[in-house]
């Protein structure tokens, strides 16, 4: 008989080991998988994981890495400190797109205008539009005790409609030849997030990504809110005697959650993508939600569970075009990875027990 | 603008097919939560079921052969799932979301040979000089026996929930484990079976799609209806008529913009297709005075010694 | 020493990218950036088949690679630039999406050629390229106007963009011209891929009396819907949807890419590579009609393959005045045909057809 015991304090040990054995488990079956499909398992393998880091085009992935992890970092920070406390904001991909919306539409509106003084105004609009869209379902929650997971959802399928709207018209480009989409913003030195540094792939949603952790780092380590959110998440009933009020911290939660899935689409409209175009949004704030657990909901954690993810997408891409696998088979393999961090994370907090149980 | 264009009774008929995928689904999904299972991963069991019920239907020539494969498809995915929420004590969000992604590539994988095959026909169900009556023939009795069993599905899940002791402990365990683990009810048990019955609804909707509303097989062509029918168990209130009454309302406002558009009235599209997701948040606030409707351990992971 | 790494590596792989282009390695290798999966049976799908078609052409002298489900944006961007990496001459790249991301890469990779479908940017090694498709749709139109009887033609619009409103212009102007009587319903269904919301634009249009689709979707959704409504016909979309032939689809448009990307492969291995707009229509083969069914009336199915001759030879144009805009102002005079840039930007109904274009 295996029963689990639950363990007094979370292994150390094990949540170091539990991620490699999980992606050690994960190569194993993924590269059946792959035999299966008739490739060679072993060069697929070494073309996801080893290829964007050390292959002969590295100098190129690594800031890739960088430009791909950024936004689901940035997301994830946020969405960590929530699921601590036990509030639940799905939402981050309509926050995303409205964060999105606002700093472009920001920046659109000063067109042609240059300034030094419009890119941090989108900045803020960003930061601002996501914030926003994420109250709702905060207010709703502490006024009306409805539930965010499904309000939140619900507003990402609003913002999608919302961003075809405004790709197919307020926001288009003028001078598009009546293609949907803006104007790219690449192309207006005011509102460009450019690179900083060229070919470093370092441009301020990367910046803002590793401020980010540090911010949740510190705040979760050492100040009195993030006692607080951690409280409130292990025993709910020992945080409203502590003192905790509950209110604010959803408010806080869903805000600042909001607020920088806003900020994270609004770097990458004003960067990376360059412009509001109907398939805008690529699930960023979906993959951020698997990447904050990846992560262990640690800040830490979730800088390299970003990171993980952002190497299965390019690996991915690289696989499918040097070795022809289907972006499905990528899929599958990133499916299982997820599926192994998941379950394998089991022995940080229980251990195994063989024999019978005691009578209690 | 001709709204004399519209044919009510057509358009009722419509939405009847339209909504009953989301009627499968969303049934399967509100027994799971009603266990305490949130399972995010509905499109992805929808998915699977599509492709094993389409593929076995082309294999076999049999329709019905291919809505059983479906079924056995979503429950065996939904299977995964389980395992890491209820053994590995996995969190239900994250599982749910990592069963989609790879639902999706999944079902791509098998479905490969079947792109541009069509589908062996389901025939309507033969109701003899019923059809023949007129407004109700067309809407009651011109369909397929598949939406017939969803019907019927409802009716049963209402009935078992309400009036039967499976139903009460099923309730008891998600409304609180630790109390339903205390009177002696194996939890762990009991809500596996109730996401293998989810996944089976799934995998029966999405087949519904791929070999009757559509009926082809495309790669991800359930095209988001499992977050749909996520957001119609909400609607319902965990309460199963409601949820018909909700699934309706989704499939009718489709079929109604595309009327409206068809008889050329000037809508605005994106925000006639908001309204749904927009009034399922105004039902959401509005049901929330009745705390009773959310099953109290939705999302909260049991294990027997915490 | 991390940073010496780097540069190293960054030497290295110059090195070796330096050495692709040169002509020192045997094979010319073509790449294929796809917005969708190869499996959507329709834009993708059809693309696919050019590239399988480029391969076979040239077997041993050239390799195709391709990438699929790639999101327009930073995605795209760095997969192209994986490509030219890794080697390649040249890159399709199959979505309008795709336009500003080409634009940025290619002028990081001077030696390799681009070719970006349906966009308008070009550079010294960016071409783009595209189809005539409605010169497909004047074919159908024609047909259309012929077949119904209920006078009503029911169109299924994916978003309302200048490709889509052009082929609905050019199929109703053609219907209109051989039944004056005919009405255009159109659906947009404001999504490039929903099987389940195509067929049930397709069996709304029914419902309301159309007994003509037109699709402007991929998928094969409103052909079945039009089979088990019974008297209803279709025309195939980007692929030939043959399995609904003989009814209810009686002929299609089918996009073959095929001859474009093995003439622009065999320019790039001879050396004659150079950068232009190529919108071609039926007559370079890149619109095919597919065959028109038994289910059409012979005199029709003759009159149907006269106006695809005389469109193919270029000696009509299927935007040819006098035609009127909605708003009763002068589109084309007597004899004028609209040009090009007119046609690619055209965001206005013809005179005759109701309702607005949403924005």
């Amino acid at each position: 008989m295996i029963r689990l015991e639950k363990r007094p304090q979370p292994s150390q040990a094990f949540s170091w080991a539990t991620p490699l054995l999980a992606v050690l488990a994960t190569m194993f079956f993924g590269g059946l998988l792959f035999a299966a499909l008739g490739k060679d398992p072993v060069s697929s393998i070494i073309t996801i994981f080893w290829e964007p880091l050390f292959g002969s085009n590295a100098f190129y992935y690594r800031p890739q890495l960088l430009i791909k992890g950024a936004p689901l970092v940035l997301i994830a920070i946020g969405l960590s400190l929530g699921f601590k406390a036990g509030i639940w904001n799905i939402g981050a991909e309509g926050q995303y797109i409205i964060g999105a919306i606002f700093g472009a539409a920001v920046g659109l509106a000063f067109y042609p205008a240059q300034s030094v003084f419009i890119f941090p105004l989108m900045i803020l609009a960003g930061a601002l539009g996501g914030w926003l869209w994420a109250m709702i379902p905060a207010v709703l929650k502490v006024k009306f005790g409805t539930n965010e997971i499904l309000v939140s959802l619900m507003l990402v399928y609003v913002a999608e409609q919302f961003l075809a709207s405004m790709a197919l018209g307020v926001l288009k480009n003028p001078e598009g030849f009546g293609f949907p989409g803006s104007r790219n913003l690449q192309q207006y030195a005011s509102a460009h997030n450019g690179e900083l540094i060229a070919g470093s792939g370092m441009h301020w949603g990367v910046v803002a990504a590793f401020i980010a952790v540090i911010f949740a780092y510190v705040l979760l380590a050492r100040h009195r809110l993030g006692f607080a959110i951690r409280v409130t998440g292990e025993a709910p009933r020992a945080a409203k005697f502590s003192g905790v009020n509950p209110t604010r911290l959803v408010l806080f939660c869903m805000g600042t959650s909001g607020l920088l899935a806003g900020l994270a689409g609004m770097f990458e409209v004003a960067g990376p993508a360059g412009q509001i175009t109907i398939d805008f949004n690529v699930g960023y704030g979906f993959t951020a939600i698997i990447v904050a657990f990846l992560g262990r909901l640690h800040p830490i954690g979730i800088l390299l569970a970003g990171g993980l993810m952002a190497l299965t997408y390019i690996g991915g891409d690289i696989a499918q075009s040097q070795l022809g696998l289907p972006a499905a088979a990528i899929q599958v393999f990133q499916g299982m990875l997820l599926f192994f961090l998941l379950a394998f994370d089991l022995f940080t907090n229980y251990r195994l027990r063989f024999g019978h149980r005691e009578v209690a | 603008m001709d709204l004399s264009s519209i044919n009510p009774v057509l358009f009722v008929a419509g939405f009847l097919v339209a909504a009953t995928p989301l009627i499968f689904a969303a049934l399967g999904e509100l027994v799971a939560e009603k266990s305490g299972v949130l399972n995010l991963g509905v499109e992805g069991m929808m998915i699977i079921g599509a492709i094993c019920g389409f593929a076995t239907a082309v294999e076999t020539g049999s329709p019905l052969l291919g809505f059983a494969a479906a079924a056995v498809g979503g429950a065996a995915l939904s299977l995964l799932f389980a395992f890491l929420t209820q053994i590995t004590l996995a969190n239900q969000v994250a599982s749910g979301l990592a069963l989609t992604l790879f639902g999706l590539g999944f079902s791509a994988l098998l479905g490969q040979s079947y792109v541009g095959v069509k589908p062996p026909r389901l025939a309507e169900v033969n109701f003899g000089p019923l059809h023949d009556i007129p407004v109700l023939g067309p809407i009651l009795f011109s369909h397929d026996i598949v939406l017939y069993f969803g019907f019927a599905l409802v009716v049963v899940v209402w009935a078992v929930l309400k009036y039967t002791r499976a139903g009460l402990i099923l309730r008891a365990v998600g409304e609180s484990h630790d109390a339903a683990h205390a009177l002696g009810f194996r939890v762990v048990r009991i809500r596996t079976l109730a996401i293998m019955f989810g996944g089976a609804c799934a995998g029966l909707g999405g087949a519904y799609i791929s070999l009757i509303r559509v009926p082809q097989w495309t790669e991800g062509m359930t095209a988001g209806v499992g977050w749909i029918a996520l957001a119609l168990v909400v609607f319902a209130s965990w309460k199963p008529w409601r949820l018909l009454l909700g699934a309706y309302l989704f499939g009718g406002i489709t079929q109604l913009q595309l009327n409206l558009q068809g008889a050329g009235v000037a809508i605005p599209v994106e925000y006639l297709a908001m309204s749904p997701y927009i009034i399922t948040i105004l039902v959401l606030v509005v049901l929330s005075a009745d705390k009773s409707a959310a099953p109290a351990s939705l999302g909260r992971t049991f294990h027997a010694s915490s | 020493m991390k940073l010496s790494t780097l540069l190293a590596s960054a030497a290295l792989a110059l090195g070796l990218a330096g050495g692709a282009y040169a002509d020192a390695h045997g094979k010319t290798k073509v790449g294929f950036v796809f917005v969708g999966p190869v499996g959507d049976g329709g834009w993708t799908y059809e693309h696919n088949q050019g590239r399988l078609a480029v391969e076979k052409e040239f077997g041993d002298k050239v390799e195709t690679v391709f990438v699929e489900s790639v999101a327009e944006g930073p995605d795209s961007e760095r997969v192209m630039t994986q490509m030219a990496l890794d080697g390649a001459d040249l890159i399709f790249t199959t979505s309008f999406g795709y336009m500003d991301p080409t634009i940025n890469i290619a002028a990081k990779f001077p030696d390799v050629k681009f070719e970006h479908a349906t966009g308008y940017k070009r550079a010294d090694n960016v071409s783009t390229y595209s189809a005539r498709f409605y010169e497909g749709r004047a074919i159908q139109g024609h047909i259309a106007g012929k077949m119904t009887k209920s006078n009503v033609i029911g169109y299924i619009g994916s978003f309302p963009i200048p490709e889509v409103i052009r082929g609905i212009n050019s199929a109703y102007i053609h219907a209109k011209k051989v039944n004056p009587d005919v009405e255009f319903k159109i659906v947009w269904a404001y999504t490039w891929f929903d099987p389940a919301k195509e067929a049930d634009a397709a069996k709304v249009l029914i419902e309301q009396g159309a007994d003509v689709i037109l699709q402007h979707t991929d998928s094969t959704a409103p052909q079945a819907a039009a089979q088990e409504a019974g008297n209803v016909i279709t025309f195939g979309q980007a692929s030939d949807m043959a399995q609904y032939a003989p009814m209810p689809r009686v002929s299609s448009i089918i996009d073959n890419w095929a001859p474009y990307y093995i003439a622009r492969t065999k320019a790039v291995m001879d050396g004659t590579w150079t950068s232009t707009d190529t919108w071609d229509g039926i007559g370079a083969g890149m619109v095919g009609i597919g065959e028109i069914t038994d289910a059409v009336p012979a005199e029709v199915k003759e009159e149907a393959l006269a106006l695809k001759a005389s469109i193919a030879d270029g000696s009509y144009h299927p935007f040819t005045g006098p035609l009127k805009k909605q708003d009763g102002s002068d589109f084309l005079a007597e004899g004028e045909t609209a040009d090009d840039g007119t046609l690619a930007g055209m965001n206005f109904y013809v005179e005759g057809i109701t309702g607005d274009i949403p924005n």
